[in-house]
């Protein structure tokens, strides 16, 4: 859907992510956090795709923001690409919903639709979000290690990367994930020209290894586009929650 | 009922009349759909070949600078003279005398495949390329480091700005170039294409015995003109836990086992065969479908009667005059294009 009211002069909003692990604000390779089956673990790398972003209103009306600028990828590493800067409608937002992930259509168009954080070329290293061999991105990539009582000695490396968006032919394993947060409790966003509010938002990554199933570093160290890559995406389905609005 | 008649008879000629006008429009004399071919399925409206971008996809496709090492080019698996395929190796090579886990297949009518690799994984051959660039038991570089190369090189900034007037080289743009490269090796002048066109060439008696058979036993998954369906199947190979093939896409146990159907265009050429390069000559080929194929998960039910394997019945006869069939379908003005070559 479009915007309901496209006269209505549009103001700043921010959306803000903090990554945190059972409630710590990660840490790139200092940080030390404990998972569901009680092991623990470091983070070396945290990034992930929100978007398609539709903000909706206490009265109902439902602005999307255009699509071709709804595109985002959130790097732990680098703290500018976790606060999404966006111009709306002015009003009173109650709802923000997006995808975790790169929807499937997106996933097939051509290069020239590719741009930005989009572009397969846009990645450097193990930063890459690009699945070439399974064409597709991947959404969700999280790597670490475990943490031993020896400090000394690195423990089992583990590796996350979940993408696959359902397929081209026929339905296949479709990963995409709709988050959709009410920010009714927490404090309404009142976008006026002149004001900048902040939904802040925490994701807890460490709630891909609980939920529906239970996932240890020790049986699945390393997931990438197999079957278990479901099971992780419907834990971290859970895995954000709004934390406040700065008005 | 029979003006009715008279309506679908006018449709259907304004339907032929279109398709003819679609495919002039793609015609040009670095590409043109052969008479006996479909329409590709390339979209060509968001890359036209033109000469410039041709040429430069040309220059890239037999440029190292795609490689981590400098030394591997695409057309270092890709050969001409063995219809852009590795002649006599059984995998893939790449950097550092790395091997890959299949066969390098050949390139040819790319225009008219809409998925790529042998496990298709790749629905748009603007994609394709991406996946030997980046692997890392083939090019194994990676997409930012090429661009930088390319960009700060003496000749390409000034090739891609002739080809699509752009300043920058960007993905698109590489992806675009080969592309037009690749679109533009159309293999159609074999002699069974000059018999079917009926450019006064004809089969032989054995030749003429042998499409029979082809198209009793094989035209099914290979067919006509394209010599492949472009589909998906398990043709009785041994199963290896480490290629699981469609599966490793699509995570569907239907999938297990199965293979792209290859085209059978310029056949003589492309030894060794199947997705593992594990079988050497054409007559071993043609034994594997008569006595060796295996009952294996996903077998084909082309191959199945009542549960039952049913390897193809061919007689001695039958077997040789096949192969006097598929070497009709070798393409020497193909692999001797000048057009095509490393220049």
């Amino acid at each position: 859907m479009q915007s309901t009211d496209a006269v209505k002069t549009l103001a700043p909003i921010n959306i803000q992510f903090q990554n945190i692990a059972n409630e710590l604000p990660v840490e790139l390779n200092t940080g030390k956090y404990t998972n569901a089956s009680r092991e623990n673990f470091s983070i070396s790398l945290l990034q992930y795709f929100v978007s398609n972003i539709e903000l909706i209103s206490a009265d109902g009306k439902v602005y999307t923001v255009p699509q071709d600028s709804s595109y985002f990828l959130i790097k732990q590493a680098n703290p500018q690409t976790q606060t999404i800067q966006l111009n709306v409608p002015e009003g009173r937002y109650a709802k923000i919903k997006f995808v975790l992930g790169i929807d499937s259509i997106r996933n097939t168009k051509p290069l020239s639709q590719r741009t930005g954080v989009l572009d397969p070329s846009s990645y450097e290293g193990a930063e890459n979000m690009y699945w070439s061999w399974n064409s597709g991105y991947i959404f969700f990539k999280m790597e670490g290690n475990k943490v031993t009582d020896n400090s000394s000695v690195a423990g089992k490396k583990f590796r996350y990367h979940i993408g696959l968006f359902g397929g081209m032919d026929k339905p296949t394993l479709n990963n995409i994930k709709l988050i959709e947060l009410d920010l009714t409790k927490k404090g309404l966003a009142k976008v006026r020209s002149g004001s900048k509010p902040t939904i802040v938002c925490s994701a807890d990554v460490a709630k891909m290894f609980t939920g529906n199933s239970t996932i240890t570093i020790d049986q699945f160290g390393t997931v990438m586009g197999g079957p278990t890559s479901a099971l992780i995406a419907n834990n971290y389905h859970q895995m954000f929650k709004h934390q406040a609005t700065i008005n | 009922m029979q003006n009715q008649l008279k309506v679908i008879g006018i449709l259907l000629f304004i339907v032929t009349l279109l398709t003819a006008a679609t495919n002039k429009l793609l015609d040009n004399y670095l590409f043109k759909v052969p008479a006996n071919f479909p329409k590709p399925s390339y979209a060509f409206t968001n890359n036209p070949i033109t000469k410039e971008g041709f040429e430069l996809g040309r220059k890239l496709f037999y440029d190292p600078i795609l490689s981590s090492d400098n030394i591997i080019s695409c057309g270092f698996c890709h050969n001409q003279p063995a219809a852009f395929t590795h002649h006599g190796h059984d995998l893939s090579h790449g950097i550092e005398d790395r091997l890959g886990k299949r066969n390098a297949p050949p390139i040819q009518n790319l225009a008219w495949t809409n998925r790529f690799m042998w496990d298709g994984g790749v629905f748009d051959l603007d994609l394709q390329p991406i996946v030997p660039i980046t692997s890392p038991d083939e090019m194994g570089e990676t997409l930012p480091s090429v661009l930088k190369k390319l960009n700060a090189s003496k000749d390409y900034p000034i090739l891609f700005k002739n080809a699509f007037g752009v300043s920058t080289i960007t993905t698109d743009y590489l992806m675009k170039a080969l592309s037009q490269f690749m679109n533009g090796l159309v293999s159609s002048n074999s002699k069974y294409d000059q018999v079917i066109r009926q450019e006064g060439a004809v089969f032989t008696e054995e030749e003429a015995a042998g499409y029979k058979v082809f198209k009793s036993y094989c035209a099914s998954c290979h067919q006509e003109p394209l010599f492949t369906n472009n589909q998906f199947a398990n043709n009785g190979m041994p199963m290896n836990q480490n290629d699981l093939g469609r599966y490793e896409i699509t995570l569907l146990q239907e999938d297990k086992y199965l293979f792209k159907i290859p085209s059978l265009r310029n056949i003589m050429l492309t030894a060794p065969y199947m997705h593992d390069g594990s079988i050497n000559s054409i007559d071993d080929v043609i034994q594997h479908y008569r006595l060796n194929m295996q009952t294996t998960t996903n077998l084909d039910n082309r191959f199945l009667k009542n549960g039952q394997i049913e390897r193809v019945p061919l007689s001695d006869v039958e077997a040789k005059n096949l192969k006097h069939f598929l070497q009709t379908l070798t393409d020497t003005i193909f692999i001797h294009n000048p057009m095509f070559s490393e220049q």
